[in-house]
Order: C-alpha cells, then structure tokens, then sequence
C-alpha cells in the first residue's frame, strides 16, 4: 500500500469543510477514473498491437496514465481521511460509483478505434492539464505539472496516427472515418460540469472544463481535416459516466480490474 | 572465390574468435555461422514476443496498482528485447517480415515454456522467479559471445531480466508471507512451473544437437545440463527461503559433488510441447498471427502515408 506526502496544500485541508472535502474527492475521482479505465483499455491491447514499436508505445501511454492515477488517488485517499489506499478507491467501488467519461470504457474495436478513443481525450486532456497547472491546489498543480510532458506526447502520437491513418490507404481511411463517426457522440460530455466540478472551479482548485469546448472542436476538426477525414455533424452526444451512469462495457472492465481484490479481500499483494 | 581462399578465411575468422574478437555484421564470416545465428538470435527475439502473451493475460486482473504498472513496463521491456533481437538479426541480411513469417508458419521455435498457461496471479511471480531465473543462466554467457550485435543486445537484455527475477521472487514472497490462500497460490505455481522451467535449459547433453559447434562460436560456454544443474542449485535455497516445497521427491544435496541431486525430468512432456502440442501451443500462435493480420492494414495505412509525404516533400523542392 502506498501514499505520497502532500503537506503543502494551499487550502489547508483542515480549514476545509466536510462538503469542500467531499467535493474535491469527486473531482480527484472524475479526473482520475479517466485515466485508470484507459489505462485499463490500453492495457488490454499490451502484446496485440499491430507492430512492435506500437505496441511499445501504447503500453507507454499506459503507464504514464496509471502513473497520474496513482498519484490522484493517493491525494483522493488523503484528501477523505478514511485510511483508504489508492488501492482500495481503484478496485473497490461500486460501478455507480466510477466517474469516468463514457469514452475512456470504450472497447478496442480495432486500432482505428484505439486511436480514435484517444485522439480524442488527449486533446481534451492536455487542455485539461494545462489549466490544472494553474491549480491553486499544490499537488494538483504537481501532478499536472509532471503529467503535462507525458500527454503531450499522447497527443502528438495519437494525433499522427490519426492522420496517417485518415490519409492511408482507401482502407484505412474508412476506418479511421468509421471510428471517429462512432465515437463522437462520447465528446461532448467531457465537457459538462458535475457540481464538484463547478465548485473546485469556482475555488480555484478545479479546471472549468466548459470554457475550452470550442477550442477543443476548433483544433479537433483541424487535426481531422489534415487526416483527410470528414469531422461529424451530429449533434446527438450520449452522457452520464461523470455521474456514473455507465455504458454495458463498464461491468466488464470492472470485473477484470476488481477480480483479484473481491476475490481475496483484505490481502497484500 | 576459390575454395583455398575461403578456407584461408574461414581460418583467420576461427583465429579471430579464438582471440575474443567481436564479429561484426559487416565483417566476412562463414555461411554457417550467419545461420547458426539467424536461428539463435531469432528463436530468442521470438520467445521475447511469445512470452508476452502468457504475462499479458493477467495486466488487466493485476490485483494492485503497483503490481499493474510493474507488470506492464515488465511485458514491455519484453517487447523491447524482442525489437532489438530482431534488429541484430536484421543486421545478418535478413528482414523482420521473413523472421515473422518463419514464426508464424511454425518454421523457426520459441521457448516452449510460454506454451504453459497463467492461471493464478503467483504465476506472475513464478515465472519471473524461475522463468526468467532459467533465462538468466542461459543468457549471461552470450554477452560474450562472439557477434558483436548478439553480445551487446545480451548486455541489456541481462540486465532488465535480473531485475524482472528480483520482482518475480518479490511477488513470491509477498505470497508467501500472505494469507492461507496466498500461501497456496504461490506453492501451486511452483509445483507447475518447476518442472517447465528445468526443461527450459534444453535437452540433456547426449540430446542436444547443436552444442558442439555452438561453444566453439562462444554461442554456448557451459552445457545443458551444467547449466541446469546451476540453476538448481542457485534456486533450490531460494524456494526454502520463501518456505515452498520443491515438487521433487528425489532432490537432495549431495555432500560428496556439492550440487543438489534431483529427479527424472519428463522429457516426453518436453517434446510434446516443442513439436506444438503443449496446453497453448495454438492460442500463442493464434495471438500472433492475429496481431500481425489484424495490424496489416495499419502497417500498409503507415506507409502509404509515408509515401505520400515524401511526394508533396518532392513537389515542393522541384
């Protein structure tokens, strides 16, 4: 079990009140649960990519992901003060209770999709980092200030293979074309506001994700018009993962992530 | 050429062998020795891939975050051995696709210990403990070895695998000091993975058709057998320390040669599973092939890709 020393948190946390401090749980939670549950997809894909270096790769974005989670939920399991471990917030919640983006649960459909499922939260993500670099919270401020390389780097990479793949073959091309149109619908609800969102916003603490909707189209839409793809007119988007109304995929991923610590509860590994 | 001068070459490159001389991919050398290392060199990088798989299987199910990442950057430092196993065979004049194609049409071997399923999360800790406990005996040697790219990657490899055998036998002992059920866990792996893992170091010596002129190439410094035989000594005091019980009711140390004397391996077990009919001798294979089908179009995607680039770049210059 491990946690990290965060003693320097410019919002004292013991001048907090019980609802900040439950407030700032749920958005370590919504921001860190993103990275868990792709990092739990990417992970599937470990040994199965489609060459080697990709391979490497993807596995790399992986654990730059589980990294940030780690560090999120050992300030999570500070910030509450119920004793928890980061592991007992990763494997041991409900699903109702898991705060990702219905995105990030995504299956692997194909590569396409892989990609696709990532360009698509890495321009969100660093946007994301960026201003959670200005964090008046301190080891927030610390975990995006360490993660900011990491997912530049997931960015430039995704964002290249979306364009190679866009402007590939006729094949590739419609498959890339195929997985973007199938995943659109996920985007918009990155950037909708939970009510600890709007008040670790309001404080300081938290990113207003809301602002950067339009940029995050803008610069969505380049990327796709480079690739030679054609960037989705629908203006129908599926939600609920902030609220933890998840699609079926989700009992899934859970039941491989939590298998070992429901089935042997209480043990150190 | 002549069959004098070949022969006049073929004595001056034994001579430089013989004075530990690197050989490099540019070099001349022997016929026999460009494909005594193709198969080597490539066997290896294989095992690197296939072993994935069996490690892979339990990424997703990794009972602790720690254990989550350690198991991913530990399946990925494989992935790395694999690429630069490939890239020093590449240097003998051969491409990866032809390496790939031999694996997957089942001409070229991996180590047939990745043809044994995980089942618990100890296998984890097992195979990291013996697996590649097996794998280091086998693989100190060959940074030595005479072809310089081998030697070298070797280097690295050795290095990464150490480290790999120290968090397996971490894993072990965690288990080992855990509950009832953690205790088992870890008792039952060994108990399958024991076996599997002296056959690793290949048949015995009156079996083994390639050592002769595999030591003579420093392809091989020690024997099979003495190699087991090392790795039965250096294991056996470490299964005690974790308090496990070695699946071997005939091993004993022997006072008079020092070593640890042990029991019959099952070599009938051993061959069924090198000519492909071990417990996953197909889904390995079926991972593979599937990887590798299913990422054609991403692969031919790349380089069309590329090629157009490379286009626009030569319209603007003209």
């Amino acid at each position: 079990m491990n946690s990290t020393k965060n003693d320097n948190n410019s919002l004292p946390m013991g001048e907090m009140s019980g609802g900040q401090r439950g407030n700032l749980y749920n958005y370590i939670l919504g921001i860190a649960d993103n990275s868990l549950i792709l990092a739990q997809r990417l992970g599937e894909l470990c040994g199965h990519g489609p060459n080697l270096e990709t391979d490497i790769a993807l596995t790399n974005i992986s654990l730059d992901l589980l990294g940030q989670t780690r560090s999120y939920y050992q300030y999570a399991a500070k910030v509450e003060g119920a004793g928890k471990s980061e592991d007992d917030i990763a494997f041991l919640r409900l699903e109702r209770e898991y705060k990702n983006i219905l995105l990030v649960e995504q299956p692997n459909t194909h590569f396409g999709y892989v990609m696709a499922r990532q360009f698509l939260f890495d321009i969100y993500h660093l946007m994301m980092m960026k201003e959670l670099q200005k964090s008046k919270d301190e080891t927030l401020r610390a975990v995006a200030n360490k993660g900011i390389k990491e997912v530049s780097y997931h960015k430039r990479f995704s964002s290249d293979w979306i364009k190679r793949l866009g402007d590939g073959t006729e094949e590739s091309h419609g498959k890339m074309q195929e997985a973007i149109d199938d995943l659109w619908r996920y985007t918009n609800e990155m950037f909708q506001m939970t009510a600890a969102d709007t008040e670790m916003a309001e404080a300081g603490i938290g990113v207003d994700v809301s602002k950067f909707k339009e940029a995050y189209y803008k610069e969505v839409s380049e990327v796709l018009k480079e690739a030679t793809l054609t960037v989705p007119e629908s203006k129908y988007f599926a939600k609920g993962g902030k609220e933890g109304i998840h699609t079926e995929h989700m009992g899934y991923i859970l039941a491989d992530l939590q298998y070992m610590q429901k089935t042997f509860p209480n043990m150190t590994w | 050429m002549s069959e004098k001068e070949i022969k006049n070459l073929e004595e001056i490159f034994e001579a430089r062998i013989a004075r530990d001389e690197k050989i490099e991919p540019k070099d001349w050398m022997p016929e026999k020795y460009r494909k005594t290392h193709i198969r080597q060199m490539s066997q290896h990088a294989h095992s690197e891939i296939v072993g994935m798989l069996p490690e892979g299987n339990w990424i997703t199910r990794a009972p602790s975050l720690r254990r989550k990442a350690a198991l991913l950057a530990k399946v990925q430092d494989e992935a790395g051995h694999g690429l630069y196993l490939y890239s020093a065979c590449e240097t003998l004049g051969i491409t990866r696709d032809e390496l790939y194609e031999q694996l997957h049409t089942g001409k070229a071997k991996y180590s047939s210990i990745f043809n044994y399923p995980t089942v618990t999360w100890a296998d984890m800790g097992a195979i990291g403990w013996l697996v590649d406990g097996a794998a280091i005996i086998n693989q100190v040697p060959l940074c030595n070895t005479s072809f310089g790219p081998y030697a070298r990657a070797m280097v690295r490899v050795c290095k990464e695998e150490s480290f790999h055998q120290r968090q397996g036998f971490e894993i072990m002992l965690t288990l080992s000091k855990g509950s009832e059920e953690q205790i088992a866990m870890a008792q039952d792996a060994l108990n399958r993975w024991w076996w599997p893992s002296l056959m690793m170091l290949g048949p015995t010596d009156a079996e083994s058709v390639h050592t002769e002129q595999s030591m003579k190439w420093k392809l091989k410094r020690k024997s099979n057998d003495e190699l087991r035989q090392q790795f039965i000594d250096q294991t056996v005091p470490q299964a005690d320390l974790l308090g496990l019980t070695v699946p071997d009711p005939d091993l004993k140390f022997n006072e008079a040669t020092g070593h640890y004397d042990f029991g019959e391996i099952d070599w009938d077990e051993f061959w069924q599973v090198v000519k492909g009919h071990g417990p996953c001798n197909k889904e390995r294979m079926n991972a593979r092939v599937n990887a590798w089908d299913n990422g054609e179009w991403v692969r031919d995607a790349a380089m069309a890709h590329a090629e157009k680039k490379e286009k626009k770049k030569l319209k603007k210059v003209s």
